[in-house]
C-alpha cells in the first residue's frame, strides 16, 4: 500500500517540476474518469457487501474443509468466482485452512477464481469490455482458473 | 434504453441506502452487517482507487500514443506481452483497478491481445500479491500457479484479441 502512495506522490511531484500545466489536465482526466466510473463502482460494492453478508468467511471455511477433494474445487471456484476480497483477508483465510487440512489444490481453486474472476466486478468491467467480452472473459478465466488447480493438484500430489 | 437502465439503477441504489440507514435506525441485524461490509469494502477501494486515477491521468498525459504503438501495439511482437505482464506486475487492487488502465492503454493504441494479456496478468501476477500469498501457501504453490496460467493467458488473449480484432471491437469508458 506505502509503495503505491510514494509511487503516485513522487510521480505527480516530478510531473509538477517538469510540467505545471500538464499535471493540471492530468488531474482533470483522473478526475472525470473517476466520477464516471463511480457508478459502476458503487454498483460492485453493493453487491460486494450483499455477497459478503450470505457467504462470509466462515460459510467458505466450512463448506471447503468438509469435503472430498473434487466436490471441494467445484465448490471453491464457485465461492472464489461470486466473491470479492483483498489478498490481506484471502491467502490467511487460505494459510488456516490450509493448517486445517484442506488441499492445495481446493485452495488453489479458490484464490485463483478469486483473483481471475469477478461476478462482483461485472457491472465495472462491462462499462469498459461491453456485455459479451466480459462474459467471455470471466468464463476463459474460469477454465484457466481450474486448469491451474488441476496443476497444483498433480505437482502436491494430491490428484491420485 | 440507457436512460431507463440509469433510472432503475438509481433506484436500486436508492433503496439499499434507504434500507441500511433504516436497519442502523430500528437495529436489524443483518441490515447493519450488510452496511458495515459497504463500509468495509468502500475504504479499501478509496484507499486505492484515487492513487490509480492519478497514474492513469498521468499516463495519459506524458506518454506518447507513438511509443506505446511501438512497443505495445500491432508489430509490437512477444516483447509487447512481456512489457504488460511486468506492468501488470506493479499493478496495485485487481481487476478494478486493471480495467480502467487497459482502456488508457487502448486508446494510446497498445492491440487488444497485449490488453487482454494486461488483464489476466494483472489478477494473477501482481508481485506484492504474489509474495504475500507464497509466505501463506510456499514459493512452490505460487511458482506453479504462475507457470501455469500465464503462458496460458497470453494464449487464450492473443486468440481472444485476434478474434475481436477482425471484429473492429473497442474497449470503451461508460456504455
Amino acid at each position: 500500500m506505502y509503495y503505491l502512495y510514494s509511487v503516485t506522490g513522487l510521480a505527480l511531484l516530478i510531473s509538477i517540476i517538469i510540467d505545471r500545466k500538464k499535471t493540471l489536465t492530468a488531474i482533470k482526466i483522473s478526475y472525470k474518469k473517476f466520477i464516471n466510473i463511480l457508478p459502476a463502482f458503487l454498483t460492485m460494492l453493493i453487491l460486494a457487501s450483499i455477497v459478503l453478508f450470505f457467504v462470509p468467511d466462515k460459510m467458505i471455511s466450512n463448506y471447503l474443509g468438509n469435503n472430498d477433494k473434487f466436490m471441494g474445487v467445484i465448490l471453491a471456484s464457485l465461492f472464489g468466482s461470486i466473491t470479492l476480497m483483498p489478498g490481506f483477508i484471502a491467502f490467511p483465510l487460505c494459510g488456516i485452512l490450509l493448517k486445517k487440512g484442506v488441499g492445495y489444490m481446493v485452495l488453489s481453486a479458490f484464490s485463483t477464481t478469486l483473483m481471475m474472476v469477478g461476478i462482483l466486478t461485472y457491472p465495472v468491467e462491462i462499462e469498459y469490455f461491453g456485455v459479451k467480452v466480459t462474459i467471455i472473459r470471466n468464463v476463459i478465466s474460469f477454465f484457466i482458473a481450474l486448469i491451474v488447480a488441476l496443476s497444483i493438484g498433480f505437482f502436491f500430489g494430491e490428484l491420485l | 434504453m440507457k436512460m431507463q437502465n440509469k433510472h432503475i439503477n438509481a433506484l436500486a441504489i436508492s433503496i439499499y441506502f434507504v434500507f441500511i440507514f433504516s436497519s442502523f435506525m430500528i437495529g436489524f441485524k443483518p441490515g447493519k452487517q450488510i452496511g458495515h461490509n459497504f463500509t468495509f469494502f468502500s475504504i479499501e477501494m478509496l484507499k486505492l482507487l484515487p492513487c490509480a486515477f492519478i497514474l492513469i491521468g498521468l499516463f495519459e498525459v506524458w506518454v506518447k500514443k507513438e511509443s506505446v504503438e511501438k512497443h505495445l501495439g500491432k508489430n509490437s511482437g512477444a516483447i509487447g506481452y512481456m512489457w504488460v505482464i511486468l506492468l501488470a506486475g506493479t499493478t496495485v487492487g485487481g481487476l478494478y483497478v486493471a480495467f480502467p488502465v487497459a482502456y488508457s492503454l487502448f486508446k494510446k493504441g497498445a492491440k487488444l491481445s497485449v490488453i487482454f494479456t494486461y488483464i489476466g496478468a494483472s489478477a494473477i501476477c501482481r508481485i506484492p500479491m504474489t509474495i504475500f500469498e507464497s509466505s501463506f501457501m510456499g514459493i512452490k504453490f505460487s511458482l506453479i500457479r504462475l507457470i501455469v496460467s500465464i503462458p496460458l493467458v497470453i494464449l487464450i488473449s492473443v486468440l481472444l484479441g485476434n478474434y475481436l480484432e477482425k471484429r473492429n471491437y473497442r474497449i470503451m469508458e461508460g456504455r
